[in-house]
């Protein structure tokens, strides 16, 4: 669709300014630190708006009009704290590896739009929904959230495979990776769901939180199925790393099984975050050192020069812990239920 | 099909034209929110209650569009933009990193709190919370003109180029980021902000004053005519203030662009040749209406102050020289560089005439009693928008053909496999998106302040402790 572009004039321009190719801070290179920042802030990002998302397909599924009201109460004050995380992952990814940014961003031109056009319905229609009371408007913006929360993980999903699988189009695997995110942020969403209403809602997400993890499970095998087609990819997949990764994913699944048959929502959601950070674990593990595969930028060609990397690694070394601080407040100004009436 | 790079400026040019609308509501209102709580929780009176309540309805419904209208900007770099983001990402990517963890994050947490927490927080926190959403919005302005300011007066950097392909690298940050065209750009976009959503707010309320006054709405206690008479005086003592700064520290900023962009300021001029003693017209109209968006149209009908762009750009001296764009190495589309500058400043001395006529109508003891005054508040509620539209247009348009002024071209920047198909395909995607977008807002929020805040008895029902909220704990 769209052609590479390999900037390796970042390595080039250092040579010749006589500034070390690999800026080492404490043992650590700032490129290898970065690579793991900006997936963990992928993997932040799909856990928390992961919930949001898995309450509107859960919203989908629930005709009452109060349930429906509780869902959207329900994530009201976090959704746009959590969607911020997309904003710094693209950020990041932007400020340390903006030859990999470029490229990836350019060539999944319409699925980026696609997301985009998701995140604007599904980020519009809980403002709007409360709006107006009557029938027709609710039915249309609930169809929009819905849609939204849907089509979001369904499509980054597919971007986060093609970036691994250093694909144009769109693979086979990499809409099953689509929809294990969506079944994921079901399970995510169910256990959300269960701490944030309370009434016949609550009771019946466990169920829900079950289904949707062994649908993720049982969606993970076909994944790992069509990537041992792939040569490079099954060869990269036989390491401890990822064995490791796809062993904790199904230990996690079933803990989040048995948490939600007892009925521990907080566990659940925990094992939920565990499956989604394996998940981006997995990706990233396959990937290093390259950044992505068609540049085929290593994480020492594509990440950004010595003072420009110094001065982000200061930045997000003093501004993410205010930030980790900010969602305590939140999170623990709206522990338990949510009144559908709560706002202003 | 529109070809890649037309297609993806404009693309750009219509997100950017949409989204500011919403940044600019959330600046603009957040320190009138800080207002309200402030007072609302020092004296317990039900009127700023009811204020803070209704702008914050206002402030959600912007914030929520602000922030997807956002992240197809940032989005668009990528997509659109690649080889810009490629080749200046070390310079360019830094600043909205900080943006979103050090500014937006603050906004989105807090508003969460803000909106929803009345009655779960303590009054301080809740406080503390209408700060850090207005803090967050500010310092999101703060990262997103560090970034553009760099674009307009790039410094601290080196360039490199292999095979054709440019790289800028960062070798100062306080050169680059420190930029000197941060503080005008701050100031008057922050200014601008905060007087566009006072226009707003006195428009809102004249027209539901003049409705009460002098349509004989019945005022049901009184109570919502009080609300409506108190926002007009809060709106104009800030209108009285911002005015007249807008349109002062607006000069010192023309000046500044004068010296470090003299091709912008000699499309806002529409001077061709270099020459000295400019004038500066006032009204300039072509007397061939063919001829409107000519700006070397030669039969213009024009009031113009001799000397007065050279004044303007020099600080004083009539007899100053300015370059002619003839001079530049291409140039951007002057015409609308010219309206725009024009119509910008003409609405900065209207909004000033306006606040001096409402300040003295307050004096004189008939601000309720002006219709005419009602009315031409009603008329501008929006205007302080437009004027921040315009500013950004005379910004961003006046300094084409460059994306980075100097250093790289705008259509060198484009994402070189991206095809016409694509393009034009997210192209109309937009138009149609965003028209859809901006009536949907305008429609509610049009709804909302023709019903003005909650009604008393709803607003009594709310701050009772429902059952289900006073029972909630940990049930894990």
């Amino acid at each position: 669709m769209t052609e590479a572009i390999a900037p390796s004039a970042t390595g080039l321009a250092s040579l010749e300014t006589g500034v070390p190719l690999e800026t080492v801070w404490f043992g650590v290179p700032l490129g290898d630190l970065w690579f793991v920042v900006v997936f963990a802030f992928l993997a932040i990002f799909l856990f928390l708006d992961g919930w949001d998302f898995g309450v509107g397909a859960i919203f989908a599924l629930r005709d009452d009009h109060h349930e429906r009201e509780q869902c959207l109460a329900a994530i009201g004050p976090f959704w746009d704290g959590n969607e911020v995380w997309l904003v710094v992952f693209g950020g990041s990814l932007f400020a340390a590896f903006p030859a990999v940014y470029a490229a990836l961003f350019s060539r999944h031109y319409l699925l980026l739009f696609g997301v985009l056009a998701a995140l604007i319905l599904r980020g519009m229609a809980p403002e709007f929904y409360e709006q107006r009371e009557t029938e027709g408007w609710q039915t249309w913006w609930g169809r929009a959230f819905v849609v939204g929360s849907v089509g979001a993980p369904f499509l980054l999903g597919i971007f986060t495979a093609n970036w691994l699988l250093g694909v144009d189009g769109i693979a086979a695997a990499s809409v099953v990776a689509g929809l294990a995110l969506v079944a994921l942020n079901v399970a995510s969403g169910a256990a959300f769901l269960r701490l944030k209403t309370t009434g016949p809602l609550a009771d019946e997400m466990p169920d829900y939180g079950i289904r949707a993890a062994a649908a993720y499970l049982a969606l993970v095998v076909v994944l790992l199925g069509l990537l041992a087609l792939r040569p490079a990819v099954r060869d990269a997949l036989v390491a401890p790393g990822p064995v490791a990764l796809v062993v904790g994913s199904v230990a996690l699944g079933v803990g989040f099984v048995v948490a939600a048959r007892r009925d521990r929502p907080y566990v659940a959601l925990g094992t939920a975050g565990g499956m989604t950070g394996a998940f981006v674990a997995l990706v990233a593990v396959l990937l290093y050192p390259t950044v992505e595969p068609l540049t085929g930028l290593t994480v020492e060609e594509a990440i950004i020069g010595a003072p420009a990397v110094e001065l982000l690694t200061v930045g997000a070394a003093l501004l993410i812990p205010l930030v980790l601080t900010y969602f305590a407040v939140l999170y623990s100004a709206f522990s338990g239920p949510i009144d559908v009436e709560e706002s202003y | 099909m529109v070809d890649p790079a037309t297609a993806s400026r404009l693309q750009f040019a219509v997100t950017t034209v949409v989204h500011i609308i919403f940044p600019v509501m959330s600046m603009g209102l957040a320190p009138f929110l800080v207002y309200f709580t402030w007072k609302e929780i020092r004296t317990g009176e039900e009127l700023y209650e009811r204020l803070r309540r209704f702008w914050t309805k206002i402030f959600a419904v912007s914030f929520a569009v602000g922030t997807v209208t956002g992240l197809v900007l940032e989005f668009e770099f990528g997509t659109n933009f690649a080889a810009f983001s490629a080749a200046a990402g070390e310079l360019f990517g830094g600043p909205l990193a900080v943006e979103g963890m050090m500014a937006f994050f603050l906004e989105a947490t807090f508003l969460g709190v803000f909106v929803f927490g009345r009655e779960r927080v303590s009054d301080r926190l809740y406080f503390v919370s209408s700060v850090m959403v207005g803090l967050g919005t500010w310092l999101s302005a703060v990262w997103i003109l560090v970034a553009n300011s760099w674009m307009q007066t790039p410094r601290g950097f080196e360039v490199a180029r292999e095979s054709g392909q440019l790289t800028i690298l960062l070798t100062d940050p306080i050169a680059a980021y420190a930029n000197p065209r941060f503080p005008w750009m701050f100031v008057h976009m922050q200014n601008a902000a905060v007087l566009s959503v006072a226009l707003f707010m006195a428009g809102i309320a004249a027209y539901h004053v003049y409705r009460r006054r002098h349509l004989g709405v019945v005022d049901e206690g009184n109570l919502d005519g009080e609300f409506w008479r108190a926002t007009l005086k809060i709106a104009l003592v800030v209108l009285i203030v911002t005015a007249p700064l807008q349109v002062l520290h607006g000069d010192a900023y023309g000046r500044h662009v004068a010296e470090t962009q003299p091709q912008k300021f000699a499309a806002m001029e529409a001077v061709w040749e270099t020459d000295s003693y400019v004038p500066e017209y006032i009204i300039a109209f072509p007397t061939s209406v063919d001829d409107l968006l000519n700006p070397r149209a030669k039969d213009i009908f024009g009031i113009g102050i001799p000397g007065g762009a050279s004044w303007l750009a020099s600080g004083g001296n009539p007899q100053a020289e300015i370059t002619g764009l003839n001079e530049f190495e291409g140039s951007p589309p002057v015409a609308i560089v010219f309206w725009s500058f024009r119509a910008m400043v003409a609405m900065g001395f209207w909004f000033m005439l306006l606040a001096f006529w409402a300040g003295y109508r307050w004096w004189t003891g008939d601000l309720y009693e002006d219709r005419l005054l009602h009315k031409a508040l009603m008329a501008s509620s929006v205007l302080g928008i437009v004027g921040v539209e315009l500013g950004w247009i005379v910004t961003e348009v006046g300094r084409q053909p460059w994306v980075i002024q100097g250093v790289m071209k705008t259509t060198e920047g484009v994402s070189p496999g991206l095809t016409a198909a694509e393009a034009t395909l997210t192209l109309a995607g937009f138009v149609g998106g965003y028209l859809v977008l901006l009536s949907l807002y305008t429609y509610v929020i049009g709804r909302l302040i023709r019903r003005g805040p909650a009604p008393r008895e709803e607003a009594a029902d709310r701050d009772a402790p429902s059952p289900a909220s006073a029972g909630a704990g940990e049930d894990d």
